[in-house]
């Protein structure tokens, strides 16, 4: 036997910091790129909504807050699922397919939950720079005015994560990527749309007003939006945050399993 | 390094590996033979503690996979059948990346790394991003990562599977000096001279079962003779010469294109045929090989 190995039994999930450097090791190919679109997309959406379209509607039912002001925390809540979404799904299946990232770590001591967790960890990440660049441009266009905007952007990572982990599950359970369609298309796009980002769900019929109040994205946008215009209620806040740990840590329960069911076999 | 009994792998209704014993010991190189879907693979994924056997007890290193997974692949180096190799990332990143999934610092790796490199002959390629690098380039790379935590035992999956002859060669050089330098290595191949030229001992599957163990030379004392004398005909099909020539050989295999003859001096046999005043189209004695043993176990030829 060589020297150098005790027969150590690492916990599942305690080697996921190296799965993280991996992720980032990639990462610091590209990042220049990213950190730029990171800036350059919500400057778009603030200024053709907020400033654009909000000029029509401003006056109108938001009680004093201007059009811009509502939107801005409700986009940089959207804009962290989005982002959360489209890193947990060609990159999850082109590490077990097209690139078998994950193949090759299970050759190593890591193993299903230090994937999982590394990963996830990794696209947290993303997730908290893109919430952050959002924030810099919101605030710098005066569309965000609050110092509260510092736990928004917390807020705004949490939310992500309630997307990241169920994502996960999702597409460690995909042959193709056809299925990610399904999901941009008729998930992902309805929630943006429909979730209380670009006007309040009381506008919407009984219903879909009730269905919009279950989704992740609509907790995700009242607690940013409530945060940075200083009208949340601590009781509110934790319901809307507990809510959303609840997505992330049901969403990670089931990857644990579609990624064991997976590559385990 | 390595036991098995009783191992077995089923994947539902199908039994890809049928309750093989295996022992493979320390310092040797030890082969899976086998065609395509004999349970070669299986076994080796088993072996590398990726996949969990369906029945049987499996030691690796002296522990239990079940429970010792992470601790046991911390000490094995993996060259799976499939490179895993991240193609965009630099042939030096690439080992780089594998070493910290190790645990190894940066400055432990990056020694490491100068010496892999080296070894695997990529030195001048270090900075080259992967992808467009040869198929045996890639290969080497791959071995080369798969040593970066010095492992005691290293398991390749068809290491040299769709190389050129030149690239097999460089590639079995390098495995040569790694077993000279004390590793194990487990192998699997369904080449004859891929598994003569590198295994100590190594078993023939064939349908998820072990049909013959033994060393090269041992096997094809065991189930061939010294020699072969191959014969073709002028003709589609070969089985009515196989009966003008009972009592020529030990015995006569009939194959699509020419006759196989088992015996022990070609060259006498193949006067004999012409003694019986048949004239093949051409005649070659050679000496027995494993393809000859496999042939001889399972009534077919090993590459289908």
């Amino acid at each position: 036997m060589a020297a150098t190995t005790t027969p150590v039994r690492p916990h599942e999930g305690r080697l996921a910091g190296r799965a993280f450097a991996y992720w980032m090791a990639n990462y610091r190919r590209v990042w220049r790129g990213t950190i730029i679109s990171g800036f350059l997309g919500p400057l778009f959406f603030l200024v053709a909504m907020g400033f654009g379209l909000g000029a029509l509607v401003d006056d109108g039912g938001l009680g004093g807050t201007g059009y811009v002001e509502f939107i801005a925390p409700g986009l940089l809540a959207a804009q962290a699922m989005q982002t959360a979404v489209g890193e947990s799904t060609f990159p999850v299946m082109g590490a077990l397919k097209w690139h078998r990232q994950y193949h090759a770590m299970l050759a190593t001591p890591l193993g299903i939950a230090d994937l999982v967790l590394g990963h996830v960890a990794f696209v947290t990440m993303r997730v908290a720079i893109t919430s952050v660049a959002f924030a810099v441009v919101a605030v710098a266009l005066g569309a965000i005015a609050s110092w509260w905007v510092l736990a928004a952007v917390f807020a705004a990572v949490l939310t992500g994560l309630a997307f990241t982990t169920p994502v996960f599950a999702f597409a460690a359970r995909q042959d193709n990527d056809s299925g990610f369609n399904v999901l941009f298309r008729f998930i992902v796009m309805p929630m943006f749309l429909f979730s209380g980002t670009f006007f309040p769900v009381s506008q919407l019929p009984a219903l879909l007003e009730a269905i919009a109040r279950v989704t992740p994205l609509w907790h995700g946008v009242e607690l940013c939006r409530g945060l940075v215009l200083e009208t949340a209620t601590v009781a509110g806040s934790l319901g809307h945050a507990g809510y959303l740990l609840l997505w992330a840590a049901g969403g990670l329960w089931l990857a644990f399993a579609s990624f064991r069911k997976r590559l385990v076999t | 390094m390595v036991g098995a009994h009783r191992l077995t792998k089923r994947f539902g209704e199908f039994t890809a590996v049928d309750a093989i014993d295996v022992e493979v010991r320390r310092g040797e190189a030890f082969g899976f033979l086998g065609p395509n879907g004999a349970g070669k693979s299986s076994t080796m994924r088993m072996i590398g503690c990726v996949s969990p056997p369906t029945e049987g007890s499996l030691r690796i290193l002296g522990l239990d996979p079940a429970t010792d997974g992470p601790a046991i692949r911390a000490r094995l180096g993996v060259v799976p059948q499939r490179d895993t190799l991240d193609e965009e990332l630099t042939v030096r990143e690439n080992i780089l990346v594998y070493g910290r999934y190790f645990g190894l610092s940066r400055a432990q790796v990056n020694a490491k790394a100068d010496e892999l490199l080296e070894f695997a002959q990529l030195g001048e390629r270090a900075g080259s991003v992967v992808e467009p690098l040869s198929g045996g380039m890639k290969r080497r790379l791959t071995i080369a990562r798969s040593l970066v935590n010095d492992p005691e035992l290293l398991l390749l999956d068809e290491p040299t599977t769709g190389l050129d002859p030149q690239a097999r060669h460089v590639l079995w050089d390098r495995l040569f000096r790694l077993k000279r330098s004390g590793v194990t290595l487990v192998l699997t191949t369904h080449y004859m001279d891929e598994a003569e030229q590198l295994c100590d001992r190594l078993v023939v599957m064939d349908g998820g079962r072990i049909v013959a163990e033994g060393s090269p030379r041992e096997l094809i004392a065991l189930h061939s003779t010294r020699e072969v004398l191959e014969l073709r005909f002028a003709a589609d099909d070969h089985a009515p010469y196989a009966a003008k020539l009972t009592g020529l050989a030990d015995r006569v295999e009939v194959l699509p294109d020419r006759l196989l003859l088992y015996t022990d001096d070609g060259d006498a046999t193949a006067a004999a045929v012409h003694g019986r005043g048949l004239a093949p189209l051409s005649v070659l004695a050679r000496r027995s090989t494993l393809e000859d043993v496999f042939l001889h176990l399972t009534g077919r030829t090993l590459v289908d």
